[in-house]
């Protein structure tokens, strides 16, 4: 069944390509050939569980960790070959969205988001950043912490300025790790509607990863199954879950048992 | 960094691990100097960290210079008198706080308090990820967070320091003044009066050593921590006893240096 909140401007341009990616730390092979297509407009869930390698993966993507073999292509732009100035400017284009929501812990929330654009684009009048600031804060529904300390916001908040200060350099694609962990599930539901506005809002492609079904189902159009180090099935969320393959049923069961 | 796939060590894993450490601090060391003559220059944030760095050792530095000076008076009297010889306190005091005690009480005192925070704060932003949402915003951290901070302690260090020797000799003005009722002018010409201007080049060519050296082992330990709370309490307490292992390391090699130099 079709997702009828999903933005629907659906076409076949991919916007990340990664074909037969390896990346192991020593010993320990986390990523053993992955293949990984997100077209344009589309969201994709990543779940997988704890330590089988999300993180990494979209870490790779903005070239925050070295794939140890593979081609990544984003935007047009091949992270594994790219300089580092060309890397920077590509990942203006790219938000990512931290597990731990990663907050300066020493600035205020109009810093934290004003950071990234003032130390990007040159000469930028007052009055420009605050308008920005109050844009990004106000897709997120949090205009009011504006002059609050990360230490001062709860976990929800946090996860939603750390969304914000991505949305400042108006991304072309979002990298969400764990949008809804550690939050209730009504928080969780607002996170989920929230990621649906900034795809309509911003025009975004989305990679969300999750161990979230609830998140997975209502946000994306895809779910791709990451076990031991390869995706073993990508489809609509019901495909995926009518799989006979044991650890996708005990995914399930976990999430939906009554 | 080093990676090795094996488990074959070259030496044994604690050998190894040492001198994958001290490659690790080269190559930190070589790309400081890479980008800290390279634009963009984050004037506002060296600033901001000279005037954090001041801040917080100010008080300690004033009230443990002016202690250090008191009791060494007290403590040199005795012997001197011995000798006929408590007329030549001053300068006696004088040499000993310009050349040596300014630099390394300060030193000591920057690398506890200094030296730890910068530690504690980067391995705090390590272990939340700050740094790296540093790096996926296209802001570049080491030179943000690390150029920025060392350039703050390499300046400020020195400054205090001149300070700390200053507030050292006033501390033993007044206790010269209570004894022998110097005056001020006196005492200060007496105590200059063996300085030669090497001596305050090298206690400040000294001082920049120990400001760059403190700056760069909390900064060093700060962006190398390792995951989890434990990494960033570890990554304060390291920087603190390799920076003043350090320091005395350094204070004994520019003594040797400065005799040398003495010498030609
Ligand atoms: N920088 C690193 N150095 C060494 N090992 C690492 C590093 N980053 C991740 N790993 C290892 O790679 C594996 C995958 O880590 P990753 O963080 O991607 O897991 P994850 O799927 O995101 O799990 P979680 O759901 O708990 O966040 C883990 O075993 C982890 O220990
Ligand atoms: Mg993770």
């Amino acid at each position: 069944m079709e997702n009828k909140n999903l933005h629907s401007t659906l076409d076949h341009e991919p916007v990340i390509l990664i074909k037969n990616l390896y990346k192991s730390f020593g010993e320990l092979d986390v990523l053993k050939g992955i293949d990984f297509t997100l077209l344009k407009g589309e969201n994709i869930a990543v779940l997988g569980k704890s330590g089988s390698g999300k993180s990494v993966l979209i870490k790779i993507l903005v070239g925050l960790l070295k794939a140890d073999q593979g081609e990544i292509t984003v935007l047009g732009k091949r992270v594994d070959q790219i300089s580092a100035k060309e890397l920077d400017e590509l990942r203006l284009h790219i938000g990512f969205s931290f597990q731990q929501s990663a907050l300066y812990d020493s600035m205020t929330v109009f810093q934290n988001l004003a950071f990234p654009l003032t130390m990007n684009i040159k000469n930028l009048s007052t009055k420009e950043i605050n308008s920005a600031v109050d844009e990004a804060l106000d897709a997120v529904g949090l205009k009011e912490k504006r002059d609050h300390m990360p230490s001062e916001l709860s976990g929800g908040q946090r996860k939603r300025i750390g969304i914000a200060r991505t949305l400042i350099l108006k991304p072309q694609i979002m990298l969400y790790d764990e949008p809804t962990s550690g939050l209730d599930p009504i928080t969780s539901a607002e996170i989920n509607s929230l990621i649906l506005d900034v795809q309509k809002k911003y025009n975004t492609s989305s990679v969300i990863i999750t161990h979230d079904l609830t998140c997975a189902k209502t946000t994306s159009n895809k779910i791709a199954m990451l076990l031991d180090g390869k995706f073993l099935q990508t489809g609509k969320f019901d495909e995926v879950f009518t799989s006979e393959e044991t650890q996708i049923k005990s995914f399930y069961n976990y999430n939906f048992i009554q | 960094m080093i990676s090795k796939k094996s488990h074959g060590f070259i030496f044994s894993k604690n050998i190894d691990s040492f001198l994958e450490g001290i490659y690790n601090a080269y190559q930190f060391i070589i790309r400081f100097f890479k980008e800290v003559f390279q634009p963009p220059f984050h004037i506002r944030e060296v600033i901001n960290q000279c005037y954090e760095v001041g801040l917080k050792s100010l008080a300690l530095i004033s009230l443990t210079g002016f202690i250090v000076g008191i009791v060494f008076t007290k403590q040199s009297r005795p012997s001197l008198e011995d000798f006929g010889a408590a007329s030549w306190l001053p300068s006696l005091i004088g040499i000993a706080i310009v050349k040596a005690l300014g630099p390394l009480v300060t030193a000591l005192i920057c690398a506890g308090k200094v030296g730890s925070s910068i530690g504690a704060e980067l391995g705090s932003m390590k272990v939340t990820e700050q740094i790296e949402a540093m790096e996926v915003s296209a802001i570049n951290p080491f030179k943000y967070l690390i150029v920025t901070r060392v350039m703050a302690t390499t300046i400020t260090i020195p400054i205090l320091a001149l300070y700390c020797s200053f507030v050292g000799l006033f501390g033993s003005f007044l206790n010269v003044h209570a004894a022998e009722s110097t005056s001020l002018i006196h005492f200060y010409q007496e105590a200059f009066k063996t300085i030669t201007f090497l001596d305050i080049f090298s206690s400040i060519a000294k001082s920049i050593v120990f400001g760059f050296t403190i700056g760069l082992v909390g900064c060093y330990k700060g962006f190398h921590a390792t995951k989890g709370t434990f990494g960033v309490g570890k990554a304060a307490n390291e920087a603190v006893v390799l920076a003043m292992f350090l320091v005395f390391l350094e204070e004994i090699i520019i003594v040797q240096l400065a005799n040398w130099i003495r010498f030609f």
